[in-house]
Protein backbone atom coordinates (compact mmCIF):
# COMPACT_ATOMS: atom_id res chain seq x y z
CA UNK A 1 0.00 0.00 0.00
CA UNK A 2 1.23 3.55 -0.77
CA UNK A 3 -0.46 6.50 0.13
CA UNK A 4 0.29 9.76 -1.31
CA UNK A 5 -1.72 12.76 0.43
CA UNK A 6 -0.98 16.91 -0.03
CA UNK A 7 -3.74 18.83 1.08
CA UNK A 8 -4.20 22.87 0.93
CA UNK A 9 -7.05 24.09 2.77
CA UNK A 10 -7.82 27.01 4.53
CA UNK A 11 -11.26 26.28 7.75
CA UNK A 12 -12.66 29.06 9.30
CA UNK A 13 -9.46 29.06 12.26
CA UNK A 14 -7.19 27.15 10.67
CA UNK A 15 -4.96 27.13 7.84
CA UNK A 16 -4.45 23.16 6.74
CA UNK A 17 -0.95 22.55 4.33
CA UNK A 18 -0.59 18.84 4.85
CA UNK A 19 2.06 16.40 2.74
CA UNK A 20 2.67 12.87 3.80
CA UNK A 21 3.47 9.69 2.18
CA UNK A 22 2.72 6.61 3.72
CA UNK A 23 3.40 3.01 2.95
CA UNK A 24 2.92 2.07 6.25
CA UNK A 25 0.17 -0.93 7.53
CA UNK A 26 -0.69 1.08 10.12
CA UNK A 27 -0.72 4.88 9.66
CA UNK A 28 -1.42 6.90 12.68
CA UNK A 29 -2.43 10.55 11.64
CA UNK A 30 -1.63 11.62 15.51
CA UNK A 31 -1.87 15.45 17.08
CA UNK A 32 -3.83 17.19 19.51
CA UNK A 33 -7.87 18.46 18.85
CA UNK A 34 -8.36 20.60 16.12
CA UNK A 35 -4.96 20.21 14.44
CA UNK A 36 -6.51 19.42 11.47
CA UNK A 37 -6.79 15.35 11.85
CA UNK A 38 -10.05 15.44 10.54
CA UNK A 39 -10.03 17.35 7.45
CA UNK A 40 -7.33 15.28 6.37
CA UNK A 41 -9.19 12.15 6.64
CA UNK A 42 -12.36 13.05 4.91
CA UNK A 43 -10.15 14.40 2.27
CA UNK A 44 -9.07 10.91 1.98
CA UNK A 45 -12.61 9.42 2.10
CA UNK A 46 -14.21 11.82 -0.67
CA UNK A 47 -16.54 13.79 2.67
CA UNK A 48 -15.11 16.82 1.67
CA UNK A 49 -13.63 18.81 -1.08
CA UNK A 50 -10.61 20.89 -0.46
CA UNK A 51 -9.53 23.89 -1.90
CA UNK A 52 -5.92 22.08 -3.12
CA UNK A 53 -5.19 18.74 -3.14
CA UNK A 54 -3.89 15.65 -4.82
CA UNK A 55 -4.77 12.02 -3.36
CA UNK A 56 -3.01 8.98 -4.64
CA UNK A 57 -3.32 5.24 -3.32
CA UNK A 58 -1.51 2.97 -5.34
CA UNK A 59 -1.26 4.94 -7.88
CA UNK A 60 -4.58 5.23 -8.27
CA UNK A 61 -5.36 9.48 -8.41
CA UNK A 62 -8.78 10.24 -6.51
CA UNK A 63 -8.11 13.88 -6.06
CA UNK A 64 -6.32 16.04 -8.72
CA UNK A 65 -7.29 19.59 -8.30
CA UNK A 66 -4.96 20.75 -10.86
CA UNK A 67 -5.97 18.43 -13.40
CA UNK A 68 -10.11 18.95 -12.32
CA UNK A 69 -10.01 15.16 -11.18
CA UNK A 70 -12.14 14.12 -8.58
CA UNK A 71 -13.64 10.22 -7.73
CA UNK A 72 -17.05 10.67 -5.56
CA UNK A 73 -16.59 9.15 -2.39
CA UNK A 74 -18.85 5.65 -3.18
CA UNK A 75 -16.54 4.93 -5.76
CA UNK A 76 -13.22 4.67 -3.93
CA UNK A 77 -13.34 1.66 -2.07
CA UNK A 78 -12.23 4.05 1.14
CA UNK A 79 -13.55 2.12 4.41
CA UNK A 80 -14.56 4.44 7.03
CA UNK A 81 -14.63 3.67 10.70
CA UNK A 82 -16.38 6.73 12.56
CA UNK A 83 -16.08 8.04 15.49
CA UNK A 84 -19.93 7.53 16.39
CA UNK A 85 -20.28 4.32 14.32
CA UNK A 86 -23.21 5.88 12.11
CA UNK A 87 -25.03 2.26 11.61
CA UNK A 88 -28.16 2.35 9.83
CA UNK A 89 -30.56 2.42 12.70
CA UNK A 90 -33.65 0.94 10.17
CA UNK A 91 -31.44 -2.15 9.42
CA UNK A 92 -30.59 -4.91 11.38
CA UNK A 93 -27.04 -5.62 12.74
CA UNK A 94 -26.89 -8.35 9.91
CA UNK A 95 -28.04 -5.97 7.30
CA UNK A 96 -25.60 -3.13 8.11
CA UNK A 97 -22.95 -5.86 7.54
CA UNK A 98 -24.02 -6.02 4.18
CA UNK A 99 -24.68 -2.69 2.97
CA UNK A 100 -21.19 -2.14 1.97
CA UNK A 101 -20.54 -6.25 0.61
CA UNK A 102 -23.92 -5.15 -1.51
CA UNK A 103 -21.65 -2.20 -3.18
CA UNK A 104 -18.92 -3.97 -4.43
CA UNK A 105 -18.30 -6.18 -7.08
CA UNK A 106 -18.51 -9.82 -6.63
CA UNK A 107 -14.77 -9.86 -8.08
CA UNK A 108 -13.38 -7.34 -6.14
CA UNK A 109 -14.74 -8.90 -2.72
CA UNK A 110 -11.68 -10.43 -0.67
CA UNK A 111 -12.87 -10.53 2.49
CA UNK A 112 -15.36 -13.26 4.30
CA UNK A 113 -18.50 -12.71 6.15
CA UNK A 114 -17.68 -15.56 8.01
CA UNK A 115 -14.20 -14.59 9.49
CA UNK A 116 -15.03 -10.89 9.79
CA UNK A 117 -18.22 -12.20 12.01
CA UNK A 118 -16.04 -14.47 14.16
CA UNK A 119 -12.99 -11.92 14.76
CA UNK A 120 -15.21 -9.19 15.49
CA UNK A 121 -16.96 -11.90 17.98
CA UNK A 122 -20.65 -10.46 16.28
CA UNK A 123 -22.57 -13.58 15.70
CA UNK A 124 -24.58 -13.61 18.37
CA UNK A 125 -25.58 -9.65 17.74
CA UNK A 126 -26.62 -10.41 13.97
CA UNK A 127 -30.76 -9.89 14.43
CA UNK A 128 -31.09 -7.10 16.48
CA UNK A 129 -31.20 -3.35 15.54
CA UNK A 130 -28.23 -0.58 16.45
CA UNK A 131 -30.43 0.97 19.06
CA UNK A 132 -30.28 -2.62 21.40
CA UNK A 133 -26.31 -2.64 21.25
CA UNK A 134 -23.79 -1.10 23.47
CA UNK A 135 -21.44 1.18 22.38
CA UNK A 136 -18.49 -1.21 21.87
CA UNK A 137 -20.82 -3.60 20.03
CA UNK A 138 -21.88 -0.93 17.78
CA UNK A 139 -18.43 0.30 17.08
CA UNK A 140 -17.02 -3.27 16.62
CA UNK A 141 -20.40 -3.75 13.58
CA UNK A 142 -18.87 -0.05 12.20
CA UNK A 143 -15.67 -1.94 11.52
CA UNK A 144 -17.24 -5.13 10.64
CA UNK A 145 -19.24 -3.27 7.92
CA UNK A 146 -16.28 -0.83 6.74
CA UNK A 147 -14.00 -4.40 6.42
CA UNK A 148 -17.14 -5.97 4.68
CA UNK A 149 -17.06 -3.87 1.98
CA UNK A 150 -13.57 -5.15 1.11
CA UNK A 151 -11.31 -1.85 1.28
CA UNK A 152 -8.67 -1.10 -0.43
CA UNK A 153 -7.67 1.09 2.50
CA UNK A 154 -9.26 1.67 5.87
CA UNK A 155 -9.58 4.35 7.80
CA UNK A 156 -11.12 4.81 11.27
CA UNK A 157 -11.02 7.86 13.12
CA UNK A 158 -11.08 7.90 16.83
CA UNK A 159 -12.98 4.80 16.91
CA UNK A 160 -12.34 4.35 20.90
CA UNK A 161 -13.09 8.04 21.74
CA UNK A 162 -16.95 7.55 22.33
CA UNK A 163 -15.85 4.57 24.93
CA UNK A 164 -15.19 4.08 28.89
CA UNK A 165 -12.13 2.27 29.45
CA UNK A 166 -13.58 -1.53 29.56
CA UNK A 167 -14.79 -1.02 26.00
CA UNK A 168 -11.36 0.19 24.96
CA UNK A 169 -9.63 -2.61 25.83
CA UNK A 170 -12.72 -4.66 24.61
CA UNK A 171 -12.01 -2.98 20.91
CA UNK A 172 -8.57 -2.83 21.07
CA UNK A 173 -7.26 -6.33 20.35
CA UNK A 174 -10.02 -6.18 17.31
CA UNK A 175 -7.68 -3.49 15.69
CA UNK A 176 -4.32 -5.30 15.85
CA UNK A 177 -6.07 -8.59 14.74
CA UNK A 178 -7.58 -6.65 11.43
CA UNK A 179 -4.04 -5.39 11.13
CA UNK A 180 -2.26 -8.29 11.70
CA UNK A 181 -4.80 -10.61 9.98
CA UNK A 182 -6.48 -9.39 7.18
CA UNK A 183 -3.37 -7.09 5.89
CA UNK A 184 -5.86 -4.55 5.41
CA UNK A 185 -3.87 -0.91 5.35
CA UNK A 186 -5.30 1.19 8.13
CA UNK A 187 -5.42 5.02 8.49
CA UNK A 188 -5.94 5.77 12.13
CA UNK A 189 -6.76 9.25 13.44
CA UNK A 190 -6.03 9.49 17.09
CA UNK A 191 -5.34 12.26 20.17
CA UNK A 192 -4.70 9.47 22.44
CA UNK A 193 -0.77 8.46 22.35
CA UNK A 194 -1.45 4.74 24.08
CA UNK A 195 -3.66 3.74 20.85
CA UNK A 196 -1.12 5.25 18.56
CA UNK A 197 2.01 3.48 19.97
CA UNK A 198 0.34 0.63 20.97
CA UNK A 199 -1.30 -0.04 17.09
CA UNK A 200 0.93 2.13 14.76
CA UNK A 201 3.39 0.72 12.53
CA UNK A 202 3.92 4.65 10.86
CA UNK A 203 3.26 8.11 12.27
CA UNK A 204 2.24 11.28 11.27
CA UNK A 205 2.49 13.41 13.53
CA UNK A 206 0.87 17.16 13.23
CA UNK A 207 -0.07 20.11 14.93
CA UNK A 208 -1.69 23.28 13.77
CA UNK A 209 -2.69 21.98 10.41
CA UNK A 210 0.60 21.13 9.52
CA UNK A 211 3.20 17.63 9.56
CA UNK A 212 5.43 17.85 12.02
CA UNK A 213 7.18 14.58 11.09
CA UNK A 214 6.47 11.40 9.55
CA UNK A 215 7.63 8.11 9.15
CA UNK A 216 7.93 4.69 11.15
CA UNK A 217 6.51 4.90 14.64
CA UNK A 218 9.96 4.54 16.55
CA UNK A 219 12.09 7.20 14.74
CA UNK A 220 8.89 10.01 14.67
CA UNK A 221 8.12 9.16 18.80
CA UNK A 222 11.62 10.51 19.89
CA UNK A 223 10.67 13.88 18.05
CA UNK A 224 7.47 14.30 19.53
CA UNK A 225 9.63 16.83 21.93
CA UNK A 226 8.94 19.26 18.32
CA UNK A 227 5.31 19.10 19.28
CA UNK A 228 3.70 21.73 21.56
CA UNK A 229 2.87 21.21 25.42
CA UNK A 230 1.40 18.11 26.47
CA UNK A 231 2.68 16.07 23.59
CA UNK A 232 6.44 16.98 24.58
CA UNK A 233 5.87 15.50 27.67
CA UNK A 234 4.57 12.28 25.71
CA UNK A 235 8.53 12.01 23.98
CA UNK A 236 10.17 8.67 24.50
CA UNK A 237 11.20 5.30 23.33
CA UNK A 238 9.01 2.39 22.35
CA UNK A 239 10.66 -1.33 23.41
CA UNK A 240 9.10 -4.65 21.69
CA UNK A 241 9.10 -6.97 24.99
CA UNK A 242 7.76 -10.16 26.20
CA UNK A 243 5.90 -11.42 28.97
CA UNK A 244 8.55 -13.41 31.13
CA UNK A 245 7.12 -13.64 34.66
CA UNK A 246 4.37 -12.25 37.24
CA UNK A 247 5.43 -12.06 40.55
CA UNK A 248 1.97 -11.82 42.66
CA UNK A 249 3.67 -11.41 46.01
CA UNK A 250 4.99 -8.16 45.20
CA UNK A 251 2.92 -7.38 41.72
CA UNK A 252 5.82 -7.27 39.45
CA UNK A 253 5.74 -8.65 35.79
CA UNK A 254 9.54 -9.44 34.76
CA UNK A 255 9.55 -8.49 30.68
CA UNK A 256 12.25 -9.82 28.47
CA UNK A 257 13.60 -6.90 25.95
CA UNK A 258 15.80 -6.05 23.78
CA UNK A 259 17.15 -3.69 26.94
CA UNK A 260 17.66 -7.01 28.59
CA UNK A 261 15.08 -7.67 31.62
CA UNK A 262 12.39 -5.10 32.44
CA UNK A 263 10.51 -4.79 35.28
CA UNK A 264 7.53 -3.24 35.71
CA UNK A 265 4.63 -2.39 38.40
CA UNK A 266 1.40 -4.63 37.77
CA UNK A 267 0.38 -7.59 35.56
CA UNK A 268 0.10 -7.23 32.04
CA UNK A 269 -0.20 -10.02 30.61
CA UNK A 270 0.29 -14.10 30.55
CA UNK A 271 4.17 -15.49 30.07
CA UNK A 272 4.95 -14.68 26.22
CA UNK A 273 2.70 -12.10 25.68
CA UNK A 274 4.08 -10.04 23.16
CA UNK A 275 3.64 -6.29 23.90
CA UNK A 276 4.92 -2.41 23.23
CA UNK A 277 6.73 -0.54 26.24
CA UNK A 278 6.76 3.05 25.97
CA UNK A 279 9.63 4.78 28.37
CA UNK A 280 8.96 8.46 28.73
CA UNK A 281 12.05 10.34 27.69
CA UNK A 282 11.33 12.62 31.11
CA UNK A 283 11.00 9.40 33.13
CA UNK A 284 14.61 8.11 32.18
CA UNK A 285 17.60 9.24 34.58
CA UNK A 286 21.43 9.03 33.57
CA UNK A 287 24.53 7.56 35.49
CA UNK A 288 28.42 7.91 34.39
CA UNK A 289 28.82 5.07 36.90
CA UNK A 290 27.03 2.22 38.20
CA UNK A 291 24.57 3.23 40.65
CA UNK A 292 23.92 1.55 43.60
CA UNK A 293 21.47 1.92 46.74
CA UNK A 294 19.12 3.01 43.95
CA UNK A 295 14.95 2.25 44.82
CA UNK A 296 14.66 2.18 41.05
CA UNK A 297 14.92 -1.47 39.54
CA UNK A 298 15.40 -1.27 35.90
CA UNK A 299 19.19 0.05 35.08
CA UNK A 300 20.52 -0.64 31.56
CA UNK A 301 24.71 -0.13 30.41
CA UNK A 302 24.49 2.01 27.11
CA UNK A 303 26.40 4.43 24.99
CA UNK A 304 24.84 7.78 24.51
CA UNK A 305 24.49 7.72 20.68
CA UNK A 306 23.60 11.31 20.12
CA UNK A 307 22.76 14.68 21.82
CA UNK A 308 20.11 16.93 20.57
CA UNK A 309 19.34 20.35 22.16
CA UNK A 310 15.75 20.78 23.53
CA UNK A 311 14.07 23.61 24.32
CA UNK A 312 14.94 26.03 27.44
CA UNK A 313 17.10 24.22 29.79
CA UNK A 314 16.52 20.58 28.46
CA UNK A 315 18.53 18.22 26.68
CA UNK A 316 17.64 14.84 24.27
CA UNK A 317 20.40 12.09 24.72
CA UNK A 318 19.83 9.22 22.79
CA UNK A 319 21.36 6.06 24.53
CA UNK A 320 21.95 2.86 22.33
CA UNK A 321 21.48 -0.53 24.71
CA UNK A 322 22.45 -3.31 22.38
CA UNK A 323 20.41 -2.96 19.22
CA UNK A 324 18.02 -0.46 20.98
CA UNK A 325 17.65 3.00 21.61
CA UNK A 326 16.84 4.69 24.96
CA UNK A 327 15.57 8.36 25.08
CA UNK A 328 16.45 10.61 28.27
CA UNK A 329 15.47 13.96 28.28
CA UNK A 330 17.95 16.12 30.82
CA UNK A 331 19.09 19.31 31.67
CA UNK A 332 21.82 20.80 29.84
CA UNK A 333 23.66 21.69 32.79
CA UNK A 334 23.13 17.63 34.04
CA UNK A 335 24.81 16.87 30.29
CA UNK A 336 28.07 19.19 31.07
CA UNK A 337 28.25 18.12 34.76
CA UNK A 338 28.76 14.47 33.79
CA UNK A 339 30.39 15.31 30.39
CA UNK A 340 28.05 13.41 27.90
CA UNK A 341 29.48 13.09 24.46
CA UNK A 342 28.93 10.69 21.65
CA UNK A 343 30.31 7.22 22.33
CA UNK A 344 30.23 7.66 26.20
CA UNK A 345 29.10 4.43 28.45
CA UNK A 346 26.76 5.45 30.26
CA UNK A 347 23.44 4.08 32.88
CA UNK A 348 19.83 4.64 32.04
CA UNK A 349 17.80 4.39 35.43
CA UNK A 350 14.29 3.50 34.83
CA UNK A 351 11.61 3.59 37.50
CA UNK A 352 9.04 0.16 37.25
CA UNK A 353 6.28 2.66 38.75
CA UNK A 354 7.20 4.79 34.95
CA UNK A 355 7.14 1.69 32.59
CA UNK A 356 3.56 1.40 31.14
CA UNK A 357 2.60 -0.69 28.31
CA UNK A 358 0.70 1.79 25.58
CA UNK A 359 -2.96 2.18 25.54
CA UNK A 360 -3.16 1.37 29.11
CA UNK B 1 -86.12 2.50 6.57
CA UNK B 2 -82.71 1.13 7.90
CA UNK B 3 -81.06 4.43 9.33
CA UNK B 4 -77.71 3.26 7.53
CA UNK B 5 -78.82 1.55 4.19
CA UNK B 6 -77.78 4.00 1.79
CA UNK B 7 -79.25 4.67 -1.50
CA UNK B 8 -77.74 4.76 -5.00
CA UNK B 9 -76.61 8.06 -4.83
CA UNK B 10 -74.83 8.27 -1.37
CA UNK B 11 -72.62 5.52 -1.68
CA UNK B 12 -71.49 6.74 -4.79
CA UNK B 13 -70.55 10.10 -2.57
CA UNK B 14 -69.16 7.61 -0.74
CA UNK B 15 -66.89 5.72 -2.69
CA UNK B 16 -65.91 9.04 -5.40
CA UNK B 17 -64.89 10.44 -2.00
CA UNK B 18 -62.89 7.81 -1.34
CA UNK B 19 -61.32 7.67 -4.87
CA UNK B 20 -60.52 11.00 -5.39
CA UNK B 21 -59.08 11.50 -1.55
CA UNK B 22 -56.82 8.08 -2.82
CA UNK B 23 -56.06 9.74 -6.18
CA UNK B 24 -54.97 12.61 -4.90
CA UNK B 25 -52.77 11.23 -2.18
CA UNK B 26 -51.05 8.78 -3.94
CA UNK B 27 -50.59 11.96 -7.57
CA UNK B 28 -49.23 14.09 -5.52
CA UNK B 29 -46.89 12.26 -3.49
CA UNK B 30 -43.72 12.04 -5.75
CA UNK B 31 -44.13 15.90 -6.26
CA UNK B 32 -44.46 16.42 -2.75
CA UNK B 33 -41.16 14.58 -1.95
CA UNK B 34 -38.99 16.43 -4.64
CA UNK B 35 -40.38 19.26 -3.35
CA UNK B 36 -39.73 18.88 0.65
CA UNK B 37 -36.09 17.67 -0.11
CA UNK B 38 -35.70 20.29 -2.04
CA UNK B 39 -36.77 23.09 0.32
CA UNK B 40 -35.01 20.79 3.27
CA UNK B 41 -31.60 20.41 1.36
CA UNK B 42 -30.72 22.91 -1.17
CA UNK B 43 -30.24 26.55 -1.17
CA UNK B 44 -31.07 27.87 -4.50
CA UNK B 45 -32.66 31.84 -5.58
CA UNK B 46 -36.34 31.58 -5.35
CA UNK B 47 -36.79 29.27 -2.85
CA UNK B 48 -38.63 30.85 -0.08
CA UNK B 49 -40.82 32.09 -3.26
CA UNK B 50 -41.23 28.30 -4.05
CA UNK B 51 -42.10 27.75 -0.35
CA UNK B 52 -44.73 30.70 -0.34
CA UNK B 53 -46.53 29.24 -3.78
CA UNK B 54 -46.36 25.43 -2.18
CA UNK B 55 -48.03 26.99 0.76
CA UNK B 56 -50.90 29.39 -1.07
CA UNK B 57 -53.29 26.48 -1.21
CA UNK B 58 -53.12 26.81 3.02
CA UNK B 59 -53.88 30.78 3.48
CA UNK B 60 -55.98 31.61 0.28
CA UNK B 61 -59.58 31.35 0.68
CA UNK B 62 -60.53 27.80 -0.60
CA UNK B 63 -63.04 29.32 -3.38
CA UNK B 64 -59.89 31.33 -4.72
CA UNK B 65 -57.96 28.24 -5.47
CA UNK B 66 -60.73 26.80 -7.36
CA UNK B 67 -60.97 29.77 -9.55
CA UNK B 68 -57.74 30.01 -9.84
CA UNK B 69 -57.57 26.09 -10.97
CA UNK B 70 -61.00 26.41 -13.50
CA UNK B 71 -58.95 29.21 -14.73
CA UNK B 72 -56.06 27.63 -15.31
CA UNK B 73 -56.96 23.97 -16.06
CA UNK B 74 -60.40 24.60 -17.18
CA UNK B 75 -61.22 23.37 -21.20
CA UNK B 76 -60.03 27.11 -21.86
CA UNK B 77 -57.10 27.39 -19.04
CA UNK B 78 -53.62 27.05 -20.37
CA UNK B 79 -52.58 24.37 -18.84
CA UNK B 80 -56.59 22.66 -19.34
CA UNK B 81 -56.78 22.88 -23.11
CA UNK B 82 -53.09 21.58 -23.62
CA UNK B 83 -53.56 18.48 -21.35
CA UNK B 84 -57.24 17.70 -23.11
CA UNK B 85 -55.71 18.11 -26.62
CA UNK B 86 -52.05 16.21 -26.15
CA UNK B 87 -53.34 13.41 -23.34
CA UNK B 88 -56.97 13.43 -23.34
CA UNK B 89 -56.87 14.40 -19.82
CA UNK B 90 -59.88 16.74 -18.91
CA UNK B 91 -60.03 18.09 -15.52
CA UNK B 92 -63.78 20.49 -15.27
CA UNK B 93 -66.16 19.06 -14.15
CA UNK B 94 -64.60 15.98 -13.30
CA UNK B 95 -64.07 13.17 -10.64
CA UNK B 96 -60.35 14.32 -11.98
CA UNK B 97 -60.96 17.55 -11.37
CA UNK B 98 -61.95 17.38 -7.87
CA UNK B 99 -58.91 14.64 -7.26
CA UNK B 100 -56.66 17.62 -8.40
CA UNK B 101 -58.48 20.12 -6.22
CA UNK B 102 -57.94 17.92 -3.51
CA UNK B 103 -54.43 17.10 -4.44
CA UNK B 104 -53.28 21.05 -4.30
CA UNK B 105 -55.08 21.52 -1.42
CA UNK B 106 -53.41 18.58 0.76
CA UNK B 107 -50.32 19.53 -0.49
CA UNK B 108 -48.82 22.41 1.86
CA UNK B 109 -49.83 19.80 4.68
CA UNK B 110 -47.95 16.93 2.84
CA UNK B 111 -45.03 19.00 2.17
CA UNK B 112 -44.29 20.27 5.55
CA UNK B 113 -44.75 16.81 7.09
CA UNK B 114 -42.40 15.04 4.98
CA UNK B 115 -39.97 18.45 5.21
CA UNK B 116 -39.66 18.24 8.54
CA UNK B 117 -38.63 14.70 8.35
CA UNK B 118 -36.70 14.76 5.90
CA UNK B 119 -34.65 17.66 8.22
CA UNK B 120 -34.21 15.27 11.43
CA UNK B 121 -32.54 12.73 8.73
CA UNK B 122 -29.04 12.87 10.27
CA UNK B 123 -26.93 13.81 6.84
CA UNK B 124 -23.75 12.26 8.93
CA UNK B 125 -25.15 8.84 8.04
CA UNK B 126 -25.72 9.42 4.38
CA UNK B 127 -21.99 10.30 4.22
CA UNK B 128 -21.17 6.68 5.75
CA UNK B 129 -23.26 5.46 3.36
CA UNK B 130 -21.68 7.15 0.47
CA UNK B 131 -17.93 5.73 1.86
CA UNK B 132 -19.51 2.25 1.94
CA UNK B 133 -20.25 2.60 -2.43
CA UNK B 134 -23.91 3.49 -2.06
CA UNK B 135 -24.08 5.90 -5.14
CA UNK B 136 -26.31 9.24 -4.26
CA UNK B 137 -29.84 7.50 -5.40
CA UNK B 138 -28.94 4.47 -3.50
CA UNK B 139 -28.27 6.27 -0.56
CA UNK B 140 -31.50 8.05 -1.43
CA UNK B 141 -33.83 4.69 -1.77
CA UNK B 142 -32.08 2.99 1.33
CA UNK B 143 -31.30 6.02 3.63
CA UNK B 144 -32.74 8.75 3.54
CA UNK B 145 -36.64 7.19 2.23
CA UNK B 146 -36.70 4.66 5.16
CA UNK B 147 -35.51 7.20 7.35
CA UNK B 148 -38.54 9.94 6.11
CA UNK B 149 -41.29 7.27 6.31
CA UNK B 150 -42.80 8.36 9.74
CA UNK B 151 -43.17 12.00 8.16
CA UNK B 152 -43.86 10.33 4.75
CA UNK B 153 -47.04 8.25 6.04
CA UNK B 154 -48.13 11.40 8.39
CA UNK B 155 -48.35 13.39 5.05
CA UNK B 156 -50.35 11.27 3.13
CA UNK B 157 -53.07 10.42 5.94
CA UNK B 158 -52.96 14.36 6.30
CA UNK B 159 -53.67 15.04 2.23
CA UNK B 160 -55.83 12.16 2.22
CA UNK B 161 -57.91 13.50 5.16
CA UNK B 162 -57.93 17.13 4.35
CA UNK B 163 -59.47 15.69 0.98
CA UNK B 164 -61.89 13.98 2.52
CA UNK B 165 -63.26 17.50 3.90
CA UNK B 166 -62.35 19.02 0.88
CA UNK B 167 -65.13 21.71 -0.06
CA UNK B 168 -64.57 25.30 -1.31
CA UNK B 169 -61.98 24.14 -4.37
CA UNK B 170 -63.60 21.54 -5.05
CA UNK B 171 -67.48 23.01 -5.65
CA UNK B 172 -65.97 25.97 -7.64
CA UNK B 173 -63.72 24.34 -9.84
CA UNK B 174 -66.16 21.15 -10.64
CA UNK B 175 -69.36 22.00 -9.08
CA UNK B 176 -71.72 19.23 -7.47
CA UNK B 177 -72.39 16.86 -10.14
CA UNK B 178 -73.94 13.05 -8.47
CA UNK B 179 -72.22 10.54 -9.72
CA UNK B 180 -68.91 12.63 -11.26
CA UNK B 181 -67.87 15.30 -9.10
CA UNK B 182 -70.07 15.08 -6.16
CA UNK B 183 -67.82 14.00 -3.05
CA UNK B 184 -69.39 13.44 0.40
CA UNK B 185 -69.13 17.55 1.53
CA UNK B 186 -70.98 18.55 -1.27
CA UNK B 187 -73.42 15.91 -1.03
CA UNK B 188 -74.08 16.61 2.93
CA UNK B 189 -74.21 20.29 1.79
CA UNK B 190 -77.18 19.55 -1.44
CA UNK B 191 -79.11 17.77 1.66
CA UNK B 192 -78.75 20.50 3.85
CA UNK B 193 -80.32 22.45 0.96
CA UNK B 194 -83.19 20.16 0.20
CA UNK B 195 -86.36 19.66 2.40
CA UNK B 196 -86.76 16.50 4.15
CA UNK B 197 -82.52 15.71 3.70
CA UNK B 198 -81.85 16.05 6.85
CA UNK B 199 -82.07 12.06 7.47
CA UNK B 200 -79.37 11.31 4.28
CA UNK B 201 -76.99 14.51 5.58
CA UNK B 202 -76.79 12.69 9.46
CA UNK B 203 -76.03 9.33 7.88
CA UNK B 204 -73.35 11.03 5.23
CA UNK B 205 -72.04 12.79 7.74
CA UNK B 206 -71.32 9.75 10.37
CA UNK B 207 -69.93 7.65 7.18
CA UNK B 208 -67.69 11.13 7.06
CA UNK B 209 -66.70 10.64 10.54
CA UNK B 210 -65.92 7.62 10.53
CA UNK B 211 -63.64 7.31 7.44
CA UNK B 212 -61.68 9.89 8.79
CA UNK B 213 -61.40 8.72 12.41
CA UNK B 214 -60.39 5.21 10.84
CA UNK B 215 -57.68 7.22 8.05
CA UNK B 216 -56.05 9.13 11.89
CA UNK B 217 -56.01 5.91 13.80
CA UNK B 218 -53.86 3.54 10.79
CA UNK B 219 -51.55 6.49 10.11
CA UNK B 220 -50.66 6.36 14.15
CA UNK B 221 -50.39 2.57 14.28
CA UNK B 222 -48.22 2.89 11.05
CA UNK B 223 -45.98 5.69 12.02
CA UNK B 224 -45.69 3.93 15.07
CA UNK B 225 -44.47 1.09 13.65
CA UNK B 226 -41.85 3.04 10.91
CA UNK B 227 -40.81 5.35 14.74
CA UNK B 228 -40.05 2.01 16.25
CA UNK B 229 -37.92 0.33 13.31
CA UNK B 230 -35.87 3.69 12.81
CA UNK B 231 -35.59 5.07 16.45
CA UNK B 232 -32.05 5.35 17.58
Amino acid sequence: MSLSVSIRHRLASLDINVNFESTGRLTALFGPSGCGKTTVINVIAGLLRPAEARIALDGDVFVDTASGRWTPPHLRRIGYVFQDARLLPHLTVQQNLRYGRWFTAASARYVDEAAVVELLGLSSLLARRPAHLSGGERQRVAIGRALLQSPRLLLMYEPLASLDDARKHEILPYVERLRDELKIPVVYVSHVLGEVTRLASDIILMSKGHVISAGPVRDVLPTLAAASGELAQEAGSLIDATVRAYDSDDGLTTLASPLGELRLAGAVGTPGKALRIHIRATDVMLATTPPSGLSALNVFQGTVAAIAEGDGASVDVRMAVGAAVVSARITRFSARRLALAQGKTVYAVVKAMSVRPPGA
Amino acid sequence: MDFFSLSPDEWNAVGLSVKVAAVAMVASLPVAIAVALLLARREFWGKSLLNGVVHLPLVLPPVVTGYVLLLTFGRRGLVGSFLADAFGLVFSFRWTGAALACAVMGFPLMVRAIRLSVEAVDTRLEDAASTLGANPLWVFLTVTLPLTLPGIIAGMILSFAKAMGEFGATITFVSNIPGETQTLPTAIYAYTQVPGGDPQALRLTAISVMISLAALMASEVLARRAGQRIAA
